[in-house]
């Protein structure tokens, strides 16, 4: 006997092909991002009558003369998402672990709502809390920091001193706020994975609660934790809005390796800078600038999700 | 449950069987469980902070008529009175549009990963196109529509711009969270339907996405809160106004984010100043619509669930 291969219908052929289409449409918006930003930003750098990866400075107003590099934005990108992450990153761990382990039962997820409220805040509400209401109550605490620990460079005088409202230190802290649901939603789900038995076990020889948690949960936790970290890190790295708002840009000082500084991130600049975007030789600096942004973005999120898909997989 | 026994676990059964828990790690332990009390606490600090402020200094001019059913057009920046109408029409506009192009897409990625991919390589890649996406920062997807729509097809700016933007930040939240609904939809069902001879098209559209829908719906509500609330893409893409503007195709159009970056670069911050009770009271609004569209995702998920005999 022969089996018959069931004929496909039309109207499924259709339906399938669509849904396939549409997933095929997401792979190639990615390819389509980068080409785009490749193509416009080419013309830019042809322009550039500097280095456009070690120079500091940025002059794109006069598009027939345009020096423009990404040093100083890419070193102040990479010192608010550190603030932000040596902040976030600790705390974080805290309330996954209170959220999988300490709280009662029945308030794990009211709490567990809570702090996922915090990334439904709109991150222009945070920018303008940040520098109206949080900045003057931690100039403070940065002006304290810069008079004991200013020997050490990370510490040392800002180039927009005395003013300790628009640093890279305060953009840090709100950054670190946003940061928090995102590392803790993910650790907490990774915890909350932990085999019972390992658990049960370390109870059984008579391990305190610290203990049950540094030799079981922990020890399990870790990589999705770290990758967790990572994707906070991802989300660091482009924040624009709250950013643009906060920082404030000197007036032709360089960064000067301290948190106190002034300064502008990729994603911040851009943002500021939108005015220039008439003439598309400038436009293209900038967005020269925002490839390099999604580069780097694409790699760290890569990295982050490589480490958690293996623990998922696990 | 692990948890559960530990208070009896920490004390010896008879004391000279067992050996006293030293004072060391009790010490360690206590100090454990008070740092994840406080971080906890830490958390909570801030969102209240934040949500005092906005209700606090919003307040003021929220309560007014003027406020819903004015735009800024008619007064000057520093003259009290007016009111954001024209920013609400632009932001739920805009937040529709996007919508309206994102949720099919979505959809359709989502209904390809569960129902037809089931680990084929595509399948592999789509997902993770999709986390990577979900990680391009909004400043770098409003650069894109910028290159395409406005240097390369030579298109005006304009709300439609930002919703093409908005797209590409709402689409993988909307795959996520449907993928998921359609995930925990049981195969029982699937089978019941194609052993009546219902094509498999037909029993995606008929049992399983209104099985999942009321998950997907508040999914969706939930995405387009947080697009609406973007400010990066509303820079580069669209210009400002304080004029009402319906027409989401030509000229500048308002948005309530938009709106408050403009406040801030060309207005005073003062307390209590016309400036500074504009951004708060533009904070609030958007706060109270982001809100009421996850009350609606609340009340129509429990609508449309399927009903329990």
């Amino acid at each position: 006997m022969t089996t018959k291969r069931a004929k496909v219908r039309p109207g499924d052929r259709i339906f399938k092909n669509l849904t396939l289409s549409a997933g095929v449409f997401v792979v190639a918006l990615i390819a389509l991002i980068g080409i785009f930003l490749v193509v416009q930003a080419i013309p830019a750098l042809r322009a550039d009558h500097v280095n456009f990866l070690t120079a500091r400075v940025w002059v794109t107003n006069d598009p027939a003369n345009m020096s423009f590099g990404i040093f100083d934005l890419l070193l102040v990108t990479i010192y608010t998402s550190l603030v932000a992450l040596v902040i976030a990153m600790p705390i974080s761990l805290g309330i996954a672990l209170f959220l999988t382990q300490y709280a009662p039962r029945q308030l794990a997820r009211p709490f567990a709502y809570i702090v996922d409220l915090l990334a439904a805040v709109p991150s222009i509400i945070f920018g303008l809390w940040g520098i109206l209401v949080l900045a003057p109550e931690l100039a403070p605490v940065a002006q304290w920091l810069n008079d004991t620990l200013g020997f050490i460079p990370i510490f040392g005088t800002g180039n927009i001193f005395p003013n300790f409202s628009g640093t890279i230190f305060t953009a840090g802290v709100v950054l670190a706020v946003m940061l928090l649901p995102i590392i803790t939603s993910l650790s907490r789900e990774v915890f909350e994975r932990t085999p019972t038995a390992q658990v049960e076990g370390a109870l059984a020889l008579g391990a305190t609660r610290w203990e049950v948690i540094r030799t079981t949960v922990l020890p399990f936790g870790k990589g999705g934790y770290i990758g967790a970290s990572m994707l906070g890190l991802g989300r660091a790295l482009g924040e624009t809005i709250a950013l643009a708002v906060i920082l404030y840009i000197p007036l032709g000082n360089q960064f000067d390796w301290s948190i106190f500084d002034g300064g502008a991130t990729f994603a911040s600049k851009i943002a500021a800078n939108y005015a220039e975007f008439n003439d598309p030789k400038s436009a293209g600096a900038y967005i020269a600038a925002g490839l390099v942004l999604f580069v780097i973005t694409f790699a760290v999120n890569f990295a982050a999700r490589a480490i958690i898909g293996e623990r998922k997989g696990a | 449950m692990a948890t559960g026994t530990l208070s009896e676990t920490d004390r010896p059964a008879a004391s000279p069987a067992f050996q006293q828990t030293s004072l060391n790690r009790k010490v360690k332990n206590h100090v454990a469980t008070v740092l994840v009390w406080l971080s906890f606490l830490l958390a909570v600090v801030p969102l209240v902070w934040v949500l005092y402020t906005v209700v606090a200094n919003g307040i003021k001019r929220i309560p007014y008529s003027n406020w819903w059913s004015q735009d800024f057009g008619s007064v000057l920046s520093d003259e009290v009175g007016g009111g954001v109408l024209h920013a609400i029409i632009g932001t739920l506009e805009q937040g529709l549009m996007c919508a309206i192009i994102a949720v099919p897409l979505g959809l359709g990625v989502a209904i390809y990963l569960v129902e037809y991919g089931r680990n084929s390589t595509l399948s592999k890649i789509t997902t993770f196109m999709v986390d990577i996406l979900s990680g391009v920062p909004s400043i770098v997807a409003a650069l894109f529509i910028y290159a395409l729509w406005i240097t390369t097809l030579g298109l005006p700016r304009s709300g439609f711009a930002v919703s093409l933007a908005l797209v590409l930040l709402m689409i993988p939240v909307v795959v996520r969270s449907a993928e998921e609904m359609l995930r925990i939809v049981p195969d029982d069902l699937r089978e019941a339907s194609y052993a009546l001879g219902v094509p498999k098209w037909k029993t995606i559209m008929k049992v399983v996405l209104p099985t999942a829908l009321s998950g997907i719906i508040s999914g969706i509500m939930m995405a387009l809160a947080r697009v609406m609330g973007e400010t990066a893409p509303l820079l580069v893409l669209v210009g400002y106004s304080q004029y009402t503007n319906w027409d989401l195709f030509n000229n500048g159009q308002a948005a309530l984010p938009l709106l408050m970056n403009n406040e801030r670069a060309t207005n005073s911050m003062e307390p209590g100043s016309v400036g500074f009770d504009r951004i708060w009271g533009a904070a609030l609004t958007l706060v109270l619509i982001i809100a009421l569209i996850n009350l609606i995702a609340t009340v129509v998920s429990r609508v449309v669930a399927p009903k329990k005999k």
